[in-house]
């Protein structure tokens, strides 16, 4: 089923190619890949490019349809894509965010040094696999009632710091400060209701994650010591999103988005693509249904936060505000969002989706905690569980450019099924911890999957998003220990 | 002929289901379905679970999609593995089924994976006319 894209791609940079306008002749605007030659080699591996000429057909989109270098194949959107659609004359689009709705990552820093936690390692990621409910069809410890799940809905973290769960400072370091206005529970269905009302504070399986880092490399030491972030102390990063409630709203909804394509009359060369006008009644409700997904995503992974910063508060002995567990950031990077950028030199409203892509918002963006507006957002880019994760800030580069918008992780190279194939008669767990990576998982077909060999290089990755500009470096973060689903 | 066979997908997983009519087709999905879910047949001989479906559609690839996803949420929502799908009436727009499954029990039964939802990615049904079968194509998001 795999075939080698062969399509154009014109060479504007050594790290920007565009798919021109006429390669397909629905396409509204050019396609532009952010990648290196080396990268771009592998993105040719799949469709992902065709993936990138079709989202250039959805009306209303503006200036180009991104791929940013973690780009891999989807369905409909590739994932790593970024598309903007005007306000008045564009669609939103649910493929455009994809199922898991707000996936996204959160980084707790410590005052913790890695030669304090090296030694409990073991104890730690026992107690936190013990503590966060992961794995297939893992429910939460949190019973709440479908009334509550719908104050939820509305209010995302929020919610989760008032029941107890974390620091009145948690919410202001999360984008949307972990609540997205609009959110109206009334628009979900029944069925993502049930869905998500026993999975409140799971962790899920396949590529999520909590990980415990060890800051090992500092490339902005100003930046990093506004963060909190400093070299050989430890970080923690989670990995996780809506769980099935997400999952159901974006089915509910593609069902009414196929519908919408009919009545609107829009041409589109995958239907994974369906979308609808954002100001009619199916892409408002949309919107309306997403930012509840949103809000779920949020106030999971502050949950899932709490529990983690209980777990070392156990394991330490000491309260989690004196190990300085402070939330650094939250990002989502599955998510369209109603934002104001400057287009053709005015300021214009805009629909931004962003399939596996991040927002990095500039220093001075009124969107971003204060105590970030000199430094600007920071991006938090988990690589794969052998490598390495960063954290990065946003530029005005990437406002020019790609309207805030950089890369979201490593992305992945080989399916599944291979990587497993490829994995066999190997041991992952261990060859992980001859690295001196502890990692616990529901099962070993999951680390078989998730295996380095199976994603691209993060290191090549962020390097594309650090020399065009897009964003900045700031810290590296080695894997310590892993807690999978 | 293979009923079904599992296909590769850089981030995700998919089938490619052969049947001879459109009933065929449907079972063999939701098989193909489960057994990515499930991976090998584990103690699935004792159904303590029985549900009837009842669905309408557009056409036929929307109602394979609501087939599938109504599976699906049954399988999380009730924590079962469905093994025994019977299609009492099935046209291109309308459904009526009885299936059959077992409880989940964590001690007797392990999950593979965990499937998120149905694409429309790819989705298909068409009809082979030199084998003179009808084969459909479905997308996981995994």
């Amino acid at each position: 089923m795999k075939k080698t894209w062969n399509g154009p791609l014109n060479k504007i940079d050594d790290y920007r190619w565009e798919i021109p306008q006429n390669y397909s002749s629905g396409m509204r605007v050019p396609g532009m890949i952010y990648a290196s030659k080396e990268l771009l080699d592998k993105i040719r591996l799949d469709q992902a490019p065709e993936q990138v000429a079709n989202v250039a057909f959805l009306p209303g989109i503006v200036k180009r349809s991104f791929a940013m270098p973690d780009i891999h194949w989807g369905y409909g959107f590739p994932i790593g894509g970024v598309a903007a659609t005007s306000v008045d004359e564009g669609v939103i689009s649910p493929g455009g965010v994809g199922f898991d709705i707000n996936c996204g990552v959160r980084l707790i820093r410590t005052d913790l040094t890695v030669d304090e936690v090296k030694p409990k390692i073991n104890i730690l990621i026992n107690e936190l696999f013990r503590v966060i409910p992961s794995g297939v069809g893992s429910t939460g410890k949190i019973r709440i009632s479908f009334s509550e799940l719908r104050k939820l809905l509305k209010r995302g973290a929020q919610w989760a710091v008032e029941k107890g769960f974390g620091w009145e400072d948690d919410i202001i370091f999360s984008e949307e400060e972990g609540c997205m206005e609009g959110a109206n529970p009334e628009l979900v269905s029944q069925r993502a209701l049930e869905r998500g009302k026993p999975q409140l504070g799971t962790l899920g399986s396949g590529n999520h994650f909590l990980e415990i880092q060890e800051i090992d490399k500092v490339y902005h030491q100003n930046i990093a010591d506004k963060l909190g972030l400093k070299k050989g102390n430890i970080s923690i990063m989670i990995h996780t999103g809506s769980r099935g409630f997400g999952h159901q709203v974006c089915t509910d909804y593609l069902l009414s988005m196929q519908k919408a394509v009919a009545k609107y009359a829009i041409h589109l060369p995958d239907r994974q693509l369906a979308c609808a006008p954002v100001k009619s009644s199916e892409g408002k409700n949309y919107y309306a249904a997403m930012a509840c997904a949103a809000n779920y995503a949020w106030a999971n992974r502050q949950c899932i936060m709490h529990w983690t910063r209980e777990a070392f508060a156990k394991t330490f002995k000491a309260n989690s505000h004196e190990l300085g567990m402070r939330l650094v950031y939250d990002v989502a990077h599955n998510m369209a969002k109603i934002e104001e950028h400057q287009y053709l030199g005015k300021k214009t409203t805009l629909c931004v989706h962003r399939k596996g892509a991040t927002r990095a918002f500039s220093p001075r963006h009124p969107d971003i905690p204060k105590r970030y507006q000199e430094i600007g957002q920071p991006v938090l880019i988990p690589g794969d569980m052998g490598r390495c994760s960063y954290c990065l800030v946003g530029t005005d580069k990437a406002m020019k450019e790609t309207f805030g918008s950089t890369c979201h992780g490593a992305g992945r190279m080989m399916s599944r099924t291979f990587a497993r194939k490829q994995a066999r008669g190997r041991n992952i767990q261990k060859e992980l911890l001859e690295k001196g990576i502890v990692v616990k998982a529901g099962s070993s077909g999951v680390l078989d999957e998730e295996m380095s060999d199976a994603y691209k290089d993060v290191n090549e990755i962020v390097e594309v998003m650090h020399q065009t500009g897009i964003s900045q470096k700031v810290v590296r973060m080695k894997p310590l220990g892993v807690i999978k689903g | 002929m293979n009923k079904y066979k599992i296909i590769e997908h850089t981030a995700d997983i998919g089938i490619h289901v052969t049947g001879k009519n459109l009933k065929d087709i449907f079972v063999n999905s939701a098989e193909g379905m489960f057994k990515i879910i499930i991976g090998e047949c584990q103690y699935l001989n004792k159904e303590d679970f029985i549900y009837k479906i009842l669905l309408t559609a557009e056409n036929r690839e929307a109602l394979l999609f609501a087939w599938l996803n109504e599976l699906l949420f049954l399988s999380e929502t009730q924590l079962v593995i469905i093994n025994q799908f019977k299609l009492i009436k099935l046209t291109d727009y309308y459904l009526e089924a009885e299936v059959r499954g077992v409880k989940m029990n964590r001690l007797k039964h392990r999950i593979e994976k965990e499937i998120k939802a149905v694409t429309y990615h790819c989705l298909e049904i068409r009809k082979d006319k030199k084998e003179d079968v009808l084969t459909a194509r479905v997308i996981f998001d995994i």
